[in-house]
């Protein structure tokens, strides 16, 4: 059986929302804000989830252990705005069992 | 006035897609795209990355896919109107629609179709206060006439692909040119980044990283930028501030037109050919939305090609037509051109 993980998201309008996701589908948390509808249609995931656009930014305000950012990641997130400490591209960051419980914050759009 | 059977707004492969499947019915296209170059997302966003699922390639650089577009559709001798951005829609007594673009420039046709992807593209501006209070009087995010900055000091902030090639071009050309970053390591074509360096190593591009942009300053115009440079905040006195962080799409007027918006997008009729609730006004592409929608390039085009079908009995009410395969009926441009099928040779054997 597939292994589904709680996620905790709170949209750009301060709303927190209780989700799963499945962890084997090769999914990134940008997907699974969409695939909830979490945040409005073209204002995340603009360049398909390939680190370059910026769209996903998202603040991870839990502790758990992510893995590192790629070079791809640092750059964009260079060239991003609000960009804080925990700042994250969401499209870069997989949905994998050991984030289970994770919560996560959406960026402003920018 | 620009005439024209179909006007596009949009031209993305949907929108150019369009041109030849109207052109088979003798239907004459114009299309509007706020972008200087037609090719939509495939060429702003990812020329040089391959797409696996058009059918028939299995696979295909989205700038080569552009390109093939573009060479399908030229028989058909679209009309373009490029860098304008399509602002208002009015529909006229005799049913034909007017659409004006933000540079006023006028276009009519009796059907619409609205291919606009996720929006027209727009700079990402950066959230300094009062960066719109300069813009125009210092401030672009764009840069049409690098000879207006001729002679003048000018920063430009980023760190991708457009923030080193005008850094490197206006070097020989403003002043000065420094260029702001938060890291000093930039996204780019290693030509660009080679060459920035080269200039940096000359002198001729000021390179401060970690750099932000923080604070604009000016009576009239702009005189001076606030850049926080670790912990400190200095002040650079220049002539031109051009931030320069990519685009992003917003449907921007598109919205405003009275069309039945959902998720973004414009809600269609998909049972029957892509019209929107405005009769004679259709939406085609990333820019429309029905049940089970996908955003993708074969959709668009399948969704362009129901909807010329559409649109012709929309402008020949009386007439009746039939669809005839490309096989069967060629090719007949609208510049003489001709391309058919070779016939078979019928010769007796004796
Ligand atoms: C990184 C990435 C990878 C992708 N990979 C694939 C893939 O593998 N396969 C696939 O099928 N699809 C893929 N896509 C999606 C595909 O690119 C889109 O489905 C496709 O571009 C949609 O075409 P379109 O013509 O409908 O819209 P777009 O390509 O978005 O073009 C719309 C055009 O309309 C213009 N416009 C909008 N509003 C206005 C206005 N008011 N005035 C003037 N101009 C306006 C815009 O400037 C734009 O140029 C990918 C997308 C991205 C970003
Ligand atoms: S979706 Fe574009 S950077 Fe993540």
């Amino acid at each position: 059986m597939a292994q589904v993980i709680t996620l905790f998201i709170t949209d750009r309008d301060g709303q927190t929302h209780e989700i799963t996701a499945p962890t084997d589908m090769n999914m990134n948390l940008m997907e699974v804000v969409r695939a909830y509808d979490l945040a409005p249609e073209g204002t995340i995931g603009v360049c398909g989830g390939m680190a370059m656009c910026a769209s996903c930014q998202s603040y991870i305000t839990s502790d758990h252990p992510l893995p590192e950012q790629n070079d791809y990641e640092r750059a964009m997130l260079a060239e991003a705005f609000y960009v804080k400490e925990n700042s994250r591209l969401g499209c870069q960051v997989f949905i994998t069992p050991d984030l289970e419980g994770l919560r996560v914050t959406l960026a402003p759009e920018s | 006035m620009i005439k024209s059977d179909i006007l596009i707004i949009g031209a993305g492969p949907t929108g150019l897609f369009t041109v030849f499947e109207a052109g088979l019915l003798k239907l004459k296209c114009h299309l509007i795209d706020a972008l200087p170059q037609p090719g939509g997302q495939c060429s702003e966003i990812y020329p040089k990355k391959p797409i696996y699922d058009i059918p028939a390639y299995p696979e295909i650089l989205a700038g080569d896919l552009t390109d093939r577009l573009m060479e399908q559709i030229a028989p058909f001798s679209p009309g373009f109107t490029l860098g304008e951005r399509a602002e208002t829609l009015e529909k006229q007594e005799d049913g034909s629609f007017v659409v004006t673009t933000d540079q006023g420039t006028r276009h009519s046709a009796p059907v619409v179709a609205i291919a606009g992807g996720l929006g027209s593209f727009e700079p990402r501006k950066p959230p300094i206060d009062n960066l719109a209070q300069y813009e125009g009087k210092g401030v672009a995010y764009f840069i049409k006439n690098p000879e207006q900055y001729r002679d003048k000091h000018v920063v430009i902030a980023g760190g991708g692909d457009s923030a080193l090639d005008w850094s490197i071009f206006l070097s020989d050309v403003a002043a000065s040119v420094t260029l702001v970053h938060r890291r000093n390591e930039f996204r780019g074509a290693l030509d660009s980044v080679e060459k920035a360096q080269e200039l940096k190593n000359q002198g001729k591009i000021r390179l401060i990283t970690p750099g932000e942009v923080i604070g604009l300053i000016g009576e009239e115009s702009l005189s001076a930028l606030q850049i926080q440079v670790d912990q400190e905040v200095q002040t650079l006195e220049c002539q031109a501030f051009i931030p320069l962080f990519g685009l992003a799409p917003k449907l921007g007027p598109i919205a405003e037109w009275g069309l039945e918006i959902e998720k973004n997008a414009i809600k269609v009729d998909n049972a029957l050919d892509y019209q929107t609730n405005i009769p004679g006004v259709y939406a085609i592409g990333d820019v429309n939305t029905y049940p089970g929608k996908l955003k993708l390039i074969l959709c668009g085009f399948h969704e362009a090609t129901l909807m010329c079908q559409s649109a012709y009995k929309r402008i020949y009410p009386d007439r009746r037509y039939v669809m005839k395969y490309t096989t069967v009926g060629g090719v007949e441009g609208f510049d003489g051109t001709k391309k058919e099928a070779p016939k078979a040779v019928i010769k007796s054997i004796e």
